[in-house]
């Protein structure tokens, strides 16, 4: 066999590897989730008990279901202000030169700090003020998280934003501007209803990623097991409750958490399928 | 490449008085436009026209012709002030339209004078067909009622002979017609407004040879209501439907004339040699 041969032969099982794996995690979330399902059939996505007392035993998913869409949908109200800001800023206004490079490796910089960064600071600054201004008794909950989550996916949402909104055509621009058009109109009739949809995959895409975020939650939300009240209360996620509880977890604890894993995959699937198909379309 | 670095030149003496014999060449009575010894530049010193002076006849299509590189589309787009939107650009002199120097007007206020035509045609596409023809008068926020808005697209529509072809589909997208159409209706919404004059940069430049036809015959019809001022690299185009024209060289008006008079009889060897092809 020649090294040509072998050289593909390497590429190819890789690529067969990478398959198998994420084939196998998806195995192992439904294997899992089996004893569970029998358990509690459907009702477990509606359920909102969370019992671990021995004899007592009683899972759902509910509170953690509502805790992460409550976080991540809020989280990206937070951010939307300012990633559009951000978008328009370096894809329209300043594309070139040394305030808008300097910006976009801060942001790039926001992407690169680890979570449990976020989560720290997030302890140890954010959830003070919190507390100081009365909105939480300690600091914690929902909107803690979501602060934090909002500042954490910027970068996600801000990026796709400004790349389709410096590619709209400068043939366009100019026959807006041609016919009267002020830069705030050319921005809001042209520019934003042309990249609009892609702005919008960009959003889809930093849910997706504020959905599966786990540590600085975990460190912020509260840990608590109830539907939250509102957005002040304290709550947990499907992400942070299983980084909590797995280590102590058997039998069919474990197995609910495992079947909340399959959940929190297929929830962030969709929205990301849901974002890459508006880009698909976007591109076509 | 060394034409652009010429018709980057700096203003001298000589070129000064070469334009002094320009101003001469054609006199224009009541012109709608004048330009005034213009010279634009894009940064610097280097000035991409130099020292132009031309009058404009109302209702009538005035070509400018020249080579690529010459200045024909900065000239043109000096008129509505267009060339302000790339950054560092100053100009020296003057375009008078009536009585006001445009570049004491607001430019936005002047582009709704002053309609253009690009090259390629561009219509909006994410508007319907309707929505484009009034695109101007949407982007800046003019509240118009149905009635008014409906007159105004069907005449407009009219105006470019695309009503016919179009009146059942006022409500899809722009995107969906012929190159040429696409093109009229841009010319289109360039006259929704109303304005005094149209430039055109190279109107037909992205057409077939029919489409091409079409747009020359409606440009003919329109000067009756309009002043038009078209930039083509196409000789023949001049030749067929202007009525002056303009030849530009390295940033200079070299000629200004009747186009008869131009094409049978130039002036300037450079005219000449122009349209014989052995420059351009």
């Amino acid at each position: 066999m020649n090294s040509e041969k072998i050289f593909k032969y390497l590429l190819a099982s890789s690529g067969i590897l990478i398959v198998l794996i994420a084939v196998g995690i998806v195995a192992t979330l439904f294997v899992g989730s089996i004893p569970s399902f029998k358990e509690y059939g459907f009702g477990f996505i509606f359920s909102s008990d969370w019992n671990p007392t021995e004899g007592r035993e009683s899972y759902g998913a509910l509170p953690f279901i509502i805790g992460t869409l409550m976080t991540s949908i809020l989280a990206l109200l937070i951010t939307f202000p300012f990633a559009f800001s951000i978008s328009l800023f370096l894809g329209e206004y300043f594309k070139h030169g040394k305030l808008p490079s300097f910006l976009r490796s801060v942001i790039d910089l926001l992407a690169g700090i680890p979570s449990v960064v976020y989560g720290l600071w997030g302890f140890y600054a954010l959830r003070p003020l919190i507390s100081e201004l009365g909105i939480n008794a300690q600091g914690f909950g929902i909107f803690t998280s979501s602060i934090v989550l909002a500042i954490m996916i910027i970068p996600y949402a801000s990026s796709l934003g400004s790349e389709v909104i410096s590619m709209v055509p400068g043939s366009l621009k100019e026959a807006a501007y041609s016919l009267g058009a002020t830069r705030f109109e050319v921005v809001r009739n042209v520019i934003i209803p042309n990249a609009g949809s892609g702005i919008f995959a960009g959003y889809i895409l930093a849910l997706g990623r504020a959905i599966g975020e786990t540590m600085a939650v975990t460190m912020l939300i509260g840990n608590s097991n109830k539907i939250p009240a509102g957005i002040f209360d304290l709550g947990n996620t499907m992400a942070s409750l299983i980084a909590n509880q797995f280590g102590e977890a058997e039998g069919l604890k474990y197995t609910s958490l495992v079947e909340i894993g399959l959940i929190l995959f297929i929830i962030t699937g969709i929205v990301n399928l849901l974002g890459k198909l508006i880009m698909k379309k976007l591109s076509a | 490449m060394e034409s652009t670095i010429l018709a980057e030149m700096p203003i001298t003496k000589t070129n000064k008085k070469l334009n002094v014999i320009q101003n001469s060449i054609e006199h224009i009575d009541s012109p709608v436009l004048k330009i005034d010894d213009l010279s634009v530049s894009y940064g610097g010193d280097k000035y991409s026209i130099r020292n132009v002076s031309a009058g404009i006849a109302r209702n009538k299509i005035t070509a400018i012709m020249g080579p690529s590189g010459c200045g024909k589309s900065t000239l043109l787009r000096a008129v509505n002030r267009m060339h302000e939107l790339y950054p560092n650009t100053h100009n020296k002199g003057a375009v008078y339209l009536g009585d006001e120097n445009i570049y004491k007007l607001n430019p936005i206020q002047l582009r709704r004078k002053i309609g253009m035509v690009f090259q390629r045609p561009n219509p909006f596409p994410t508007m319907s067909i309707y929505d484009n023809v009034i695109a101007g008068f949407n982007l800046n926020g003019i509240k118009l009622k149905r009635p008014e808005k409906d007159e105004i697209v069907e005449r407009s529509l009219r105006e470019v002979g695309l009503w016919d072809e179009v009146k059942d589909a006022l409500h899809n997208r722009g995107t969906f017609l012929s190159g040429g159409q696409q093109q009229r209706l841009c010319i289109a919404r360039a006259l929704a407004y109303t304005p005094e004059i149209i430039l055109l940069d190279e109107p037909t430049s992205a057409l077939d040879p029919i489409a091409t036809a079409k747009i020359e015959d409606l440009l003919v019809k329109l000067k009756k209501d309009f002043t038009i001022v078209l930039v083509t690299h196409n000789m023949s185009q001049a030749a067929r439907i202007s009525d002056y024209s303009m030849f530009m060289y390295l940033g200079e008006l070299v000629e200004y004339g009747k186009t008869k008079q131009m094409f049978t009889m130039p002036k300037d060897n450079r005219t000449e040699e122009y349209l014989t092809g052995k420059i351009g």
